[in-house]
């Protein structure tokens, strides 16, 4: 599964840990992520991250 | 305050802003004051890193021309867009012609959404380095420490990193050196300094330390933009840094409360003697009276959060609410928590309490407890009980360092 980087902060959202704190269980794609949840980092919204390696 | 000369051929050229006891609006109680940090570097060509405040503008003029005439400077080096150190980048601007601009992509949109100059722009990120003769400028961007925009400037033949707002500490002082002033108090502003703005970034902080000491930077003083400069022993701060953004916490409770007419405030000191009576630390805070800042600073090395607050309509009273919500942007991690307070006839305050702090990631290990209008003999014995549970719960609580736990 693909990483996604935050490009304001460089926050990673890596699939394999998901974002427990914001409710994104770990195995969850960046692609199934409500489009409410945001960056846990600086609290931009989805469309701010871009796919990374 | 004139030019200080810090290492050969670097100068600090700031100003200390004694009387400012409000910052950020008035998020951040600076009780000591605070410096705004500007550093000239004196080299074949000269760069200025940062500004400072506007309204200090001319006494940062004054401080640079004591050193070289300011149409001399060939580089304005922005580490960070917040107006505490931009501010005078454009008054320096208009006495140096020459002088090109240098920050990362993001300072250069956040500069010009602030000013709206037309200024000749150099952008940079990790790894570039810009060359002054004898020494080099190497840059290092460190997102979200403390905005998107922030980077780090490192000398590496002087051994000089400057972190801009990373590493300072609110201090209005007339000395410029870690060794030139009381250690606890130095300690206390910058354990403030964390606790009220890097904390929610402490999983960045570790990784950009990791990252600083995997390119193997060798710092022998940090030059912050705030307060004093690590000379004597920068590794201080640095370990320091990374004891708070592991989140590694003490035995120790905050109880944090806002009251009407002290039936709150006589169930916090009486669950407070409860936690006391097992050996843990407890500090006792009415958020309405004292400082907010200092209170956050507290919660830094505390393993637990006691909020309460009277009823008021339905809800906790306003300056709680507003002491939570910044609590809730802190995001502290592995704490572990309860809500009390007293009401008339329906209650809700200690409830609303519990909501937010499981919001902020506190865990609640307590059911709230709560006391019609002033707690009688029997309640005082159960808010005692009910500290002393939470102390014990204080002592076997593993929830010391959730990033040690891997």
């Amino acid at each position: 599964m693909k990483k996604y980087i935050c490009t304001v902060c460089s926050y990673i959202y890596d699939p394999a840990t998901g974002d427990p704190d914001g409710n994104i269980a770990p195995g969850t794609p960046f692609e199934m992520i409500p489009d409410t949840w945001v960056c846990p980092q600086c609290g931009v919204t989805k469309e701010m991250f871009k796919e990374t390696i | 305050m004139s030019a200080v000369k810090i290492k050969e051929g670097v100068y600090w050229v700031g100003v200390v802003d004694w009387n400012v006891r409000s910052f950020h609006g008035h998020t951040y109680n600076t009780k000591r004051g605070t410096t705004y940090n500007s550093y000239l570097i004196v080299d074949e060509k000269i760069a200025l890193i940062d500004s400072v405040y506007a309204p200090f503008s001319k006494e940062l003029l004054a401080n640079i021309s004591e050193i070289v005439p300011l149409e001399k400077i060939d580089y304005m080096v922005v580490n960070h867009v917040e107006g505490d150190h931009s501010g005078a980048v454009p008054e320096v601007l208009k006495y140096c012609p020459k002088a090109k601009v240098i920050g990362t992509e993001k300072c250069k949109l956040g500069m010009n959404k602030n000013y709206y100059g037309s200024w000749d722009w150099q952008t940079v990120k990790t790894g570039d380095k810009i060359s002054l003769g004898k020494n080099t400028l190497a840059f290092v961007e460190a997102p979200m420490l403390h905005w998107p925009d922030s980077m780090f400037t490192y000398i590496p033949e002087l051994e000089l990193l400057m972190p801009n707002d990373a590493f300072g500490q609110h201090i209005s002082t007339s000395k410029r050196f870690d060794d030139e002033i009381d250690q606890g108090e130095l300690m206390d502003e910058a354990a403030a300094y964390y606790a009220n703005i890097l904390l929610p970034f402490s999983p960045l902080v570790l990784r950009k330390i990791e990252e600083v000491v995997k390119m193997g930077i060798k710092i022998n003083m940090i030059a912050p933009s705030h307060g004093i400069i690590w000379r004597k022993d920068p590794a201080k701060i640095i370990n320091a840094y990374v004891k708070w953004a592991k989140n590694e916490t003490t035995d120790k409770v905050v109880i944090a409360y806002e009251t009407m007419w002290k039936s709150t405030e006589l169930m916090a000191k009486t669950i407070g003697d409860g936690i006391s009576s097992t050996g843990v630390k407890v500090v006792i805070a009415n958020i309405s009276e004292v400082d907010k800042t200092n209170v956050i600073k507290e919660m830094l090395d505390a393993k637990g959060y006691l909020l309460g607050s009277s009823t008021h309509g339905n809800d906790m009273l306003p300056a709680l609410a507003g002491f939570l919500s910044f609590l809730k942007d802190m995001k502290p991690k592995g704490r572990i928590g309860a809500a009390f307070g007293s009401y008339g006839w329906a209650g809700g305050a200690a409830k609303s309490i519990e909501s937010v702090l499981t919001a902020a990631g506190v865990e609640i290990v307590q059911p709230l407890i709560q006391c019609q209008f002033v707690p009688d003999k029997a309640e005082l014995k159960k808010l005692f009980e009910y500290g002393v549970e939470f102390g014990n719960k204080i002592k076997k609580s593993d929830a010391n360092c959730v990033f040690c736990k891997g």
